[in-house]
């Protein structure tokens, strides 16, 4: 059987980047929590938010170190496998790369070490100072990251010759179209994944009735983080999607099972798309809403696939169902937010327990929507890695096919066990959850491993089960 | 300016790697010394020592390779390619040895296998770099600006060599740092170990320098022509000069000179890499200026590396000051 290079390139560099995204969408979020956190301590003086703080920088550790390790598998991995596009590209994208090392990376990894180990060695208010930069450096980070993603979707502010792009107008190029609400979208994304991952941490503890006092501020703040994110996060992806309307109309088509484009556009509910036939099979669709949704306008209408070339047309399946995907969940966290608000006014928060045992399976709605997300944009994005500049099939490595498949088996094996096995001491450390009062904090504190903390943690947790009849 | 744009890049590749090499070198050092010890507590007092610091550290590792792809996008092209398994291995050997730092303090009691996993991860890293840095020198088959060879090219035995050359350097740097970073036992010991490190180094830096001069005319000419020779020569000297005085260092007790002096060992190795290879990025075909981006992007880029990186340097040198002084046995950054 002949491999197939490009096929297994792309496998390895979808897998790379799902591991991936999980760990910063969660850090970006959980960095700004933690400088909150130490700010209201500063402020308030109540020991409680001291031992938050410390909880959530013990579990922020280990998320980041694995974000860091699998992060710089990518920035390797632009060369290793997509040769032709670094080349292609590389005057235009590259700069962007480089200015996220040099104002995110160095500053979130340095400060990290103060953030950590700093406790005894520094006073309280520079611990707030780093976990605030490094807080920041997650948040540039995104916007470096999302700028070059941008730009490869929506090239703008270069030229094209003999198949290289120059660049022509920085700002155009770092602020491209599509930028600002990707960057709005995905940022928002990181920190309603964080809030959920805190409520249903909080909701965990305060139905085992442990930690009461630090798990109802915990519940309190991510609900009405959610309740304002959330329906936030509909508006801007909303926008988001107009704009994809307009700059990579082939993606938004794939996006809503939309061929024929000379008719009025029904919103598309179900159906399992059949590029070979050009429409959908067991269709259920509510006639003109989908015309109404993006060109805001009854009737409206919008480019079908059918205007597209066979060979410019985004694969259909994988983009229309992830984008079902992440409504959905987007739809449950707007409940969640609003159910949420409407029990913290009427001052039930904290006894309805069926919300709270709601919330606490919630923690993965974020992944998920965002690994969904991710699936829409660079799936709706192919056949091209840089819209009309270059095709993906154009921009894989000169290395043989089998060097390939070695190396995608080592990653997916790695991967699985070192990260599975990380995930696993993330929610070792939340079922622990936090040690309470500074005097406590005092005689035991930050350990210099982080992850070391989730040992007695976990110990504890599984003593607490097995005592249990 | 723009004639110089190249070289200030090449200038500011080479202090990446160079930062990488010291600052992730040390760390990767000490993991490789853990097997000459079974004692748990001198391992932990080993990694502590590192603990806040191996973040940062790996950090110019990635820009290192992103500078390469900013500033010189074909060589980065052509290198990724030709070194992909050993660039791959690499990568997986630090997925491992930055995890452990964290697992095997979870792991405890039973935490060998983590052990294992910080040194082997850091083996197989730093090995790596060693093959990448000596494949490299020898040179990479390149047609129409792209690699154009097999996937085990680098696999040659002066490549291999350097991987060795590579591997007990960062280990001699993990021996000094922990002279300098250490008291008792672990200190002692670390000492010994650095006493037979050094003469390993000096053997492999002679090694590499007599086998790229002997087989390539090109490096032969540019050291050994006139007037090259005498401008050269003290390359080679202070190299000696400087190894026989870590050497009489770790003799006579001294704690931050053999670190000092391991350090200057490296930048002269680096040194007399950059001197062979100038002015090529990809020996022996393309050189800096053909492989350098436009002089838009390197302009665009230098102006923030220069704002940047004076403040990268300020903060990492306040976190190593904050972070100062001896560690004791059993004493961590609590």
């Amino acid at each position: 059987m002949e491999l197939d290079g490009l096929l297994l390139a792309r496998v390895q560099m979808a897998l790379t980047l799902a591991f991936h995204i999980l760990f910063p969408a969660f850090t970006i979020g959980l960095s700004a929590y933690i400088a909150v956190l130490l700010a209201l301590w500063l402020r308030t003086g109540r020991d409680v938010y001291e031992s938050l703080a410390r909880f959530w920088t013990k579990v922020f550790a280990v998320s980041f170190a694995m974000g860091v390790v699998s992060g710089i598998v990518l920035s390797y991995q632009f060369g290793t496998n997509w040769s032709r596009f670094s080349v292609a590209v590389g005057n235009v994208v590259a700069p962007l790369i480089g200015y996220e090392v040099l104002t995110a990376f160095f500053l979130e990894a340095t400060f990290l070490g103060i953030m950590l180990f700093g406790w005894n060695r520094v006073p309280p208010r520079l611990i707030l100072v780093a976990a605030s930069l490094v807080a920041l450096g997650t948040a540039i980070s995104a916007f470096w990251i999302l700028s070059a993603n941008s730009w490869m979707h929506y090239p703008t502010g270069h030229e094209v010759r003999d198949g290289i792009a120059y660049p022509v107008d920085w700002l155009k190029v770092v602020f491209s179209p599509t930028f600002p609400l990707r960057f709005a979208h995905m940022l928002t994304a990181a920190y309603l994944t964080t809030a959920f991952v805190v409520v249903a941490t909080g909701a965990r503890h305060l139905l085992a009735g442990r930690h009461v006092e630090a798990a109802r501020i915990m519940v309190k703040m991510g609900v009405g983080m959610i309740a304002i994110v959330a329906p936030l996060q509909l508006v801007i992806g909303d926008h988001h999607g107009l704009d994809t309307a307009e700059y990579q109309p082939a993606k938004l088509a794939a996006m809503e099972g939309h061929w024929d484009g000379s008719k009025a556009a029904p919103l598309v509910l179900f159906g399992i798309p059949n590029a070979a036939a050009e429409r959908n099979d067991y269709e259920v669709a509510i006639p003109n809403l989908g015309g109404l949704i993006i060109a805001h306008e009854w009737g409206g209408r919008y480019p079908g696939l059918k205007e597209f070339e066979p060979k410019d047309r985004p694969p259909v399946l994988m983009p229309f169902f992830a984008f079902r995907l992440m409504v959905g969940i987007g739809v449950v966290m707007i409940a969640a937010g609003l159910v949420g608000a409407w029990l913290m006014a009427r001052r039930r928060l904290f006894e309805a327990r069926w919300y709270l045992v709601w919330q606490s399976w919630m923690w993965p709605s974020g992944f998920l929507a965002i690994l969904a997300g991710w699936t829409v944009t660079e799936v709706g994005r192919q056949p091209w890695v840089v819209t009309g500049i270059l095709r993906t099939a154009d921009a894989t490595s000169p290395v043989v096919a089998e060097s390939i498949a070695g190396t995608l088996a080592a990653f997916f094996v790695i991967y699985a066990v070192v990260f599975g096995i990380g995930i696993f001491y993330v929610n070792r450390l939340l079922v622990r959850g936090p040690t309470p009062g500074t005097t406590a904090a005092a005689e035991e504190p930050l350990t210099n491993r982080p992850i070391a903390a989730a040992l007695p943690g976990g110990r504890d947790a599984i003593d607490a089960r097995e005592g249990q009849p | 300016m723009e004639p110089y744009l190249p070289v200030i890049w090449a200038g500011v590749i080479v202090v990446a790697v160079a930062m990488y090499v010291i600052l992730d070198g040390f760390d990767l050092g000490i993991a490789l010394l853990f097997p000459t010890t079974s004692d748990e507590a001198e391992r932990d007092q080993m990694m502590n020592s590192v603990a806040p610091f191996w973040d940062g550290n790996e950090t110019w590792l990635v820009l290192g390779g992103g500078g390469l792809w900013v500033a010189f996008p074909l060589a980065y092209s052509i290198i990724m390619p030709a070194f992909y398994l050993p660039v791959i291995a690499m990568l997986l050997g630090l997925v491992f040895r930055g995890v452990a730092f964290e697992f095997r303090w979870v792991a405890k009691p039973s935490h060998l296998p983590w052990d294992i996993a910080f040194f082997a991860g850091s083996l197989v890293a730093a090995f790596c770099q060693g093959v990448i840095l000596g494949g490299l020198v020898e040179g990479v088959a390149v047609a129409n600006g792209a690699f154009a060879g097999g996937p085990f090219d680098w696999a040659s035995p002066f490549a291999l060599m350097c991987g060795c050359a590579v591997t007990t350097g960062y280990a001699l740097l993990g021996a000094t740092f922990l002279v300098m970073k250490t008291e008792g036992r672990i200190a002692d010991h670390a000492r010994q170990i650095a006493k037979r490190l050094i003469i390993a180094v000096l053997v492999f830096m002679a090694a590499v320098s007599l086998w790229t001069a002997l087989s390539s005319e090109r490096i032969a000419e540019r050291w050994f022509s006139l007037p090259n020779l005498v401008w050269l020569a003290p390359v080679p000297l202070v190299t000696a000069l400087v190894g026989f005085g870590v050497w009489r260092s770790l003799e006579r007790g001294g704690e931050m000179a053999p670190f000092a002096g391991t350090i200057a060992l490296f930048l002269l190795g680096l040194l007399g890499l950059a001197i062979s290879s100038y002015p090529f990025i990809v020996p022996p075909s393309v050189t800096l200026y053909d492989a350098a981006a436009v002089p838009a992007s390197q302009m665009f880029s230098l102006i923030g590396a220069m704002i940047t990186l004076p403040m990268v340097l300020a903060y990492t040198v306040f976190v190593y000051w904050t972070f100062r002084g001896k560690m004791r046995p059993g004493q961590g950054y609590h």
